[in-house]
């Protein structure tokens, strides 16, 4: 396997392509426009590739929830203020347990924001988003590689538990270029029953959200929740980066955990017992694990470019047993490795080494 | 010896249907039945029910269907006719749907001369809900959210969706009839049917648009209603063919190989 130089959009466009994604559907706007340029080249070279440039966000997710319920691997993409138009398409994708692949470029917000990269989108992403009970599989990369990797293994997750999954990464990931290796996709197992081709010669099928009994709605509810205590159970992914004897361990994802890694290189080069963990499924939050490190590890130190959005996780996660701090920096502010040093160092000073 | 001479459509599940008397929907759902079955297309048809009356179509139409959010029924059918190029595929409107929530959907899809059917149903009001304002609405017409007419400076005017969808080159076929007639029916069925062989042939875009009574919102008897369409809603909007370019074969793409 040969290792190509890409950028973040690019990387996410051909992976998807690669697992057999046959029909995007996409808005402009920007930073994510470098994905739907790409698929406007490449996807039509697919046997039976799909591209279309919508005429919103709206008609976008829409577009793929047809072509996912007749059984083509699907596509979006967007950023934050795109995404949030996306939300009631993503609802229904999750009620008519439809697969499907989302990606959230974030940049600044709240509002139209701005075009620089930013973590704002977490409680969005992880908490459902959109109305109703339920939740999206959020994957939050670091590296142009994870991009890779992950868009993959989206695809096999979606068609696994039949629900939208979702790549949460910002206009930085988007746009950095990094070696990448495409791996092998693994081959697809979609059951046909749940794929709509016309009722051929027998029985009509349907598929659909509005239920209107109550008791049936619930238990179509409950139905959703146990599938997403299975996934909860079986998918959460995590990373631990120097932690086996780390004092203060710094818990950040995507971009910001990149940034803190460079941090963590200048503490330890100063003798500072500081470790990383990052969760990679940011949901289901890799909370367990989180609370496992907090038996030997008394402070963390949550780093995110919001004013604070999974640290709502991260004190779910670690019920009180350990001191948890916060440094953030939201609207599109990129702190260096070493402005995060400085923070982390007067935290660390505090533990009493 | 007796000789059947009407039964359920093939593609009517047996079920009855939930809406009003004197309703255009029934009559709707039945004509579509009837050309999917007299078109021998039922193993390829997937259909869109939208949200309004019409939601639960799916447990009236045999054939595979999708529920498609308010108004995104075209987008959903894009979906599927490029997913799926042999697959027949129409979406059931209102004009809330169709015309207000939906209408950037619709004229997109219209306009992209997607090989689909849209089957329009303009009731001048939302009917589900209970009979507030459409955009279709005609002026002075009260609803509940028009309690002393609608009013063109404050509500706007009637949105003539054929109008405005005839001149889009996307559009292929394109009609406006109405079932408040037994000769009106008959001549519905035939449009629905042209407009089918018109996405069998693979010629593009096709909406029909139904000037369906409502009798419950608008107040009135059944029987009224019917006579309404004819005596004021068919003023404001006009039955007859408003686009016809089946003649002309399949569009070219005209884009630098």
């Amino acid at each position: 396997m040969n290792k190509v130089l890409m950028s973040g959009n690019n990387i996410i466009g051909e992976a998807a392509i690669r697992s057999g994604c046959r029909f995007y559907a996409g808005y402009p706007i920007t930073p994510q426009n470098e994905l739907t340029e790409y698929m406007a080249e490449h996807m039509r070279e697919a046997p039976g590739g799909v591209f279309i440039q919508s005429e919103s966000e709206i008609a976008a997710i829409h577009m793929i929830i047809g072509a996912s319920a007749t059984g083509a691997r699907v596509m979006t993409s967007s950023s934050s203020p795109g995404i949030s138009l996306k939300q009631e398409g993503i609802s229904s994708m999750a009620a008519c347990e439809l697969p499907g692949v989302i990606v959230n470029i974030m940049r600044g917000g709240p509002g139209l924001g701005n075009i620089r990269p930013a973590q704002g989108d977490y409680f969005q992403a992880t908490r459902g988003g959109g109305h109703g009970d339920y939740r999206t599989i959020v994957f939050g990369p670091a590296t142009c590689q994870e991009l890779a990797d992950l868009t993959m293994s989206a695809y096999d997750l979606a068609d696994k538990y039949r629900t939208p999954v979702m790549i949460l990464a910002d206009g930085m990931m988007g746009q950095m270029m990094e070696p990448v290796i495409f791996k092998k996709p693994k081959p697809r197992h979609y059951n046909e029953n749940f794929i709509l081709k016309g009722a051929g010669s027998g029985k009509s099928k349907f598929i659909r959200g509005l239920i209107l009994d109550a008791i049936d709605m619930e238990e179509h509810n409950w139905k959703l929740e146990r599938k997403y205590q299975v996934i909860k159970a079986r998918e959460t992914l995590h990373e631990e980066h120097r932690t086996e004897d780390a004092k203060l361990v710094i818990v950040a994802y995507g971009t910001a955990a990149r940034i803190a890694k460079g941090a963590i290189k200048r503490l330890r080069d100063n003798g500072m017992q500081v470790g990383l963990f990052r969760p990679i499924t940011l949901w289901p939050f890799p909370e367990a694990e989180l609370r496992a490190l907090s038996a030997r590890v008394k402070k963390f130190l949550v780093f995110e470019m919001s004013t604070g959005q999974m640290l709502d996780d991260v004190r779910l996660a670690l019920q009180g047993y350990a001191d948890i701090e916060f440094h953030g920096r939201p609207g599109g502010v990129v702190p260096t490795p070493s402005e995060l040093a400085n923070v982390i160092a007067r935290h660390y000073k505090e533990t009493g080494k | 010896m007796s000789k059947k001479v009407f039964s359920r459509p093939r593609s009517l599940k047996e079920a009855v249907f939930h809406y009003c008397p004197g309703c255009g929907h029934s009559i709707a759902h039945r004509l579509v039945a009837e050309v999917i079955d007299e078109l021998d297309i039922r193993s390829r048809v997937i259909g869109i029910p939208p949200a309004g009356c019409a939601v639960l179509a799916y447990n009236y139409f045999d054939v595979d269907m999708i529920e498609a959010q308010h108004g995104r029924g075209p987008a959903t059918a894009t979906g599927i006719k490029r997913a799926r190029p042999d697959s027949i595929v129409f979406s059931y409107q209102g004009d809330g749907d169709l015309a207000a929530i939906g209408i950037a959907e619709s004229l997109h899809a219209a306009n992209r001369g997607e090989n689909i059917t849209v089957i329009f149903i303009n009731n001048a009001c939302y009917g589900m809900t209970g009979g507030q304002m459409a955009p279709t609405t005609m002026l002075q017409q009260r609803t509940t959210t028009t309690p002393s007419g609608r009013n063109n400076i404050l509500d706007g005017y009637p949105v003539k969706v054929s109008e405005i969808f005839s001149r889009l080159p996307g559009v292929t076929y394109l009609e406006r009839v109405t079932v408040n007639s037994p000769a009106g029916v008959n001549k519905t069925k035939k449009a629905i049917k042209k407009a089918f062989r018109c996405q069998i042939d693979g010629l593009g875009f096709s909406l029909i648009e139904i000037l369906s009574p409502c009798p419950t919102n608008w107040k009135l008897s059944p029987v009224d209603s019917c006579k309404w369409i004819d005596d004021v809603m068919s003023k404001e909007f006009p039955l007859g063919v408003f686009k016809d370019n089946t003649g002309a074969g399949k569009k070219t793409g005209e884009a630098a190989p």
